[in-house]
């Protein structure tokens, strides 16, 4: 694919994350922070979320596997995790941690179970799509004009 | 500026992805920033032992003029900037100790959370916090510092700075808490 049209489609591609509600603006006050000396800032954080936040997924889904639920446990993991999902920009994700909450407070364990099965889907999308929009975004090199979209 | 490349922030957040953020938002600031993960590091880096925090002889001081300390005395912070939700130590926890410290009472704190709660942010502001910064932690955010610690530096605050914090105030979103020591505010 021509460079142009690869600029173009990874451009597309980033706009798609805002428009379905995946990304909101924290992911882009990430990219502010992005530059020169430090070209891989977004992609690092990113990597760092999915390599931190695996580990209170795992807590989460043995948690849930206890009898009674521990609400307060979740609550308080789900809390670390809405965090880490906050300051990346994931709102989708970050939406979903906030219904597991909402259901922890009122004690509604299969709500929590239910929000959480949703939680890993949309977390798994953004993962795959953020990947495939880094590789893109490395193979195509950088643009002629700046790099970063400028969305106000 | 040069001066700027002077101020070394203390970062304290036990999430991983939080300190890489803040850490790069006070770089992006000029500031010298270390991160650690908890508020006993934290005391630790500055030379605080829980046994001897409130020694009246303490021989642990981060003031560069102490040469007989045994202890971190070349680290010379100007703001301490914490999370309030961790484990074992809060972000007020940790500041009570600060602000108890004869050492250590004069450094400006900054407390961050993610939750928006009134009676949180009032315990931080009366036990001395200089302000209270909503997460995620924003560029914006960061400029505000400056005032605290050029304030930290000068002991003696100009009236000028709090006026211009005013205005910021009134014009920026209602995201930060500033305190302006004792005066009523949002």
């Amino acid at each position: 694919m021509e460079r142009n049209q690869m600029h173009k489609h990874i451009f597309l591609m980033r706009q798609s994350f805002f428009d379905q509600g995946l990304l909101d603006d924290q992911f882009i006050q990430l990219e502010e922070l992005q530059d020169d000396a430090n070209p891989n800032f977004v992609e690092e954080v990113v990597t760092l979320y999915y390599r931190d936040s695996s580990r209170t997924i795992l807590n989460i889904e043995q948690s849930l596997e206890k009898n009674p639920l521990d609400f307060n446990k979740l609550d308080n993991y789900m809390h670390q995790f809405k965090g880490s999902s906050t300051s990346i920009g994931a709102k989708k994700v970050k939406a979903e941690c906030t219904q597991f909450r909402e259901y922890c407070r009122a004690g509604n364990g299969e709500g929590c179970m239910r929000t959480f099965q949703q939680l890993k889907k949309e977390y798994a999308i953004l993962k795959k799509k953020l990947e495939t929009y880094f590789q893109q975004t490395r193979q195509a090199g950088p643009s002629e004009t700046a790099c970063r979209p400028r969305m106000n | 500026m040069a001066a700027e490349a002077q101020f070394h922030v203390l970062a304290v957040d036990d999430s991983v992805i939080d300190r890489k953020l803040i850490e790069r938002l006070l770089k992006t600031s000029s500031y010298q920033v270390t991160a650690v993960d908890s508020g006993s590091k934290a005391l630790g880096f500055l030379g605080i032992h829980e046994d001897e925090e409130n020694n009246e002889a303490s021989i642990h001081s981060v003031s560069p003029n102490h040469d007989d300390d045994d202890h971190h005395q070349d680290v010379d912070i100007s703001l301490i900037i914490t999370d309030y939700c961790m484990p074992e130590m809060t972000g007020y926890d940790l500041l009570r100790k600060i602000k108890e410290s004869k050492s250590l009472k004069d450094i400006p704190v900054v407390i961050m959370s993610s939750d928006n709660i009134p009676s949180r942010i009032n315990r931080c502001l009366e036990e001395g916090a200089e302000e209270f910064f909503l997460k995620p932690v924003q560029v914006s955010d960061v400029n505000k510092l400056k005032s605290h610690l050029l304030k930290g530096k000068a002991k003696e605050s100009q009236p000028n700075i709090n006026k211009r914090n005013i205005m910021e105030e009134m014009s920026s979103p209602d995201r930060t808490i500033t305190n302006y020591g004792g005066l009523e505010n949002v």
